[in-house]
């Protein structure tokens, strides 16, 4: 693209395709950065200012100090970490079988896997509604883990089955000569080579644990209430202090957007299902 | 998926002593042994999936009081049923209309941020942003900026005349609002795996291309766009599978309203459920949205792997 023959024609291409990445950023993050501004402006001047106004931390202060969004932020913590933990502990062996084993129906249950997120989520938790009320799961940690499984499991094995399928089988053949059993070798070769893979792939099943809303506001309830769940009630209830919703969607975004930072190398690979490799 | 290898030679069983045959059949159980716990857990999940397929031809309600079975009653009222047709419809618009934005915005954006300039590098750290944010609070700070007493946006539109637009409150825009989310929220992942894509193709060809004097648009149309072909499918996937059973963007925003603009298949069920109480007959409009997804990913996951084949054969 860079033998354009006319200088002008390429002057124009320059200025044009940086316009249209100009208006793409605006639209992208100027939402973000309102945001970053409704929540440090005072009530008193949230009405009749844009951009010149008194900073004030008081909505941070007042959000924070509600008892029931820091509640729900601990909430949302414990269930997507314990989902994680699960995921990890069921579905990193799944995903090396998935990987290195040879077997009847393979793509079958690699498929079955990817198919349980096919179901529109709704259709789940309805029947499940009932279940978990005989059973007693409803609005506690241990329901939300578990159907959180129908979250962050598919996409756990998806990524993970790339990242083994990438392990040359020489260095797992080698260390069977050397008398390892197929565990062994799991454990003290293929398991450390994957380590990028595995972090990624937990990371991102941890972020789409934490955004879920439809099972935490249908199956959760007042004792294990998410912060997406109360960030949509402490908005649809208070429609008066923009700027508390404001600076709770802020702290409720932030952990998110700092793991996406950490991990940004790693998560191309993850959200491409391994098909790229980055 | 690229090649399946295996690092356990399949030896042939036959004529083995009965030692190693014994041997031979525990690894081949192997598999699916280590598969079973997470085999498990999904499907204890989804158990709930047959109840679901049973209670549809009940008149099971959230009321309470006797159940009994209704065969296929609740079938033909769901499909004879204009207002199930007006949220399919709705369904499809919102999916397509969403995936195929964020596909076109992704592909572009992409290709200009994949370019070595100051404003391509400083950008791609950033643009991920809308995407780590959960939905319901994007479609919430969507809801403040278009908010008509402190919204931000109501300036720009006050220049042009429409100080009084009214966003997703508007019953012949409202539609269009949710998409406009939609697309803040979805694009950059569509453009992180196109960008991806692209960081990874081989250099040789376009070399080749600069030397046989290809214009830009041919190189893009013959050479990068087969090869992104893989990556693309993925996106395509992923787009359509969640935005035809969006719930969250459209509940924070419209809750379905005004009227039944945004009424979604998702939404339609919900309400069903939990504000008339009739479960049962909820669900065979959630069975004809997964058989719709089931479907369309089936197609486009073969899709996916030729191209896969092709791409990777080509490379």
């Amino acid at each position: 693209m860079k033998n354009q023959p006319i200088p002008l024609g390429r002057l124009l291409g320059y200025v044009s395709k940086n316009v249209l990445l100009g208006v793409y950023v605006l639209f992208a993050l100027f939402p973000l950065i309102w945001m970053v501004v409704l929540s440090l402006k005072p009530d008193s001047e949230m009405f009749n200012t844009t951009f010149v106004f008194h900073p004030t931390l008081e909505n941070f202060q007042v959000v924070l100090t509600r008892a029931d969004f820091l509640g729900a932020l601990q909430n949302n913590l414990i269930i997507c970490v314990c989902a994680v933990i699960l995921s990890m502990i069921v579905g990193v062996p799944a995903a090396y079988a998935l990987a290195r084993f040879q077997f009847k129906g393979r793509e079958d249950i690699a498929f079955t896997f990817l198919s349980f997120r096919f179901a529109p989520e709704i259709l789940v938790i309805i029947p499940l509604f009932l279940i978990y009320q005989k059973l007693g799961l409803l609005d506690t940690y241990l329901g939300l883990i578990w159907v959180y499984q129908l979250i962050s499991l598919p996409l756990l094995i998806w990524i993970l089955r790339g990242f083994f399928e990438d392990i040359s089988p020489d260095i797992e053949s080698a260390a069977q000569l050397d008398g390892y059993n197929w565990w062994q070798v799991f454990f003290k070769i293929s398991l450390p080579l994957v380590r990028p893979g595995l972090v990624a792939a937990s990371l991102l099943c941890f972020i789409f644990c934490w955004n879920s809303f439809t099972f935490a506001l249908l199956l959760g309830g007042g004792h294990t209430q998410t912060s997406t769940v109360a960030m949509n009630k402490f908005l649809a209830s208070d429609t008066v202090h923009f700027g508390w919703a404001a600076a709770a969607a802020l702290i409720s975004a932030l952990p998110e957007v700092i793991l996406a930072l950490l991990i940004q190398k790693h998560l191309v690979r993850g959200l491409s299902f391994g098909a790229v490799k980055g | 998926m690229s090649t399946a290898t295996t690092s356990i030679p399949e030896t042939a069983a036959a004529g083995l002593s009965s030692a190693a045959r014994r041997y031979a059949r525990k690894k081949a159980l192997r598999p699916y042994l280590v598969l079973a716990p997470a085999l498990l857990i999904t499907i204890g999940i989804l158990i709930p999936f047959i109840t679901a397929i049973v209670d549809s031809f009940s008149d099971l309600s959230l009321r309470g009081g006797e159940v009994t079975w209704v065969g296929f009653e609740n079938y033909v009222d769901t499909f004879t049923d204009s207002r199930f047709w007006h949220s399919a419809t709705v369904t499809a618009m919102y999916a397509f209309a969403a995936t195929g934005v964020e596909m076109l915005v992704g592909i572009t954006v992409a290709l200009l941020l994949n370019e070595e300039n100051w404003a391509s590098k400083a950008f791609r750290t950033v643009f991920i942003f809308p995407l780590m944010i959960a939905p319901v609070i994007g479609a919430l700070i969507w809801k403040l900026m278009t908010n008509p007493s402190v919204g931000i946006l109501r300036y720009p539109l006050g220049w042009f005349g429409l100080g009084d637009f009214r966003w997703s409150a508007d019953p012949n825009w409202a539609l269009l609002t949710v998409v406009l989310i939609d697309v803040w929220i979805y694009t950059p992942f569509v453009i992180i795996l196109v960008l991806a894509g692209l960081r990874s193709l081989p250099k040789s060809p376009y070399e080749a291309a600069l030397i046989d004097g290809g214009s830009p648009i041919f190189v893009f149309w013959n050479l990068t766009l087969p090869m992104l072909k893989p990556v693309l499918y993925i996106a395509l996937i992923f787009r359509l599978m969640t935005s035809l059973q969006e719930f969250g963007i459209i509940y924070a925003m419209t809750e379905g309203g005004p009227g039944d603009r945004t009424m979604n298949v998702a939404i339609g069920a919900y309400d069903k459920v939990f504000q008339d109480y009739d479960l049962a007959a909820s669900i065979p409009q959630l069975i004809f949205l997964w058989a719709c997804i089931y479907a369309i990913c089936f197609v486009l996951i073969g899709l996916w792997r030729n191209a896969q084949k092709v791409s990777s054969g080509a490379a």
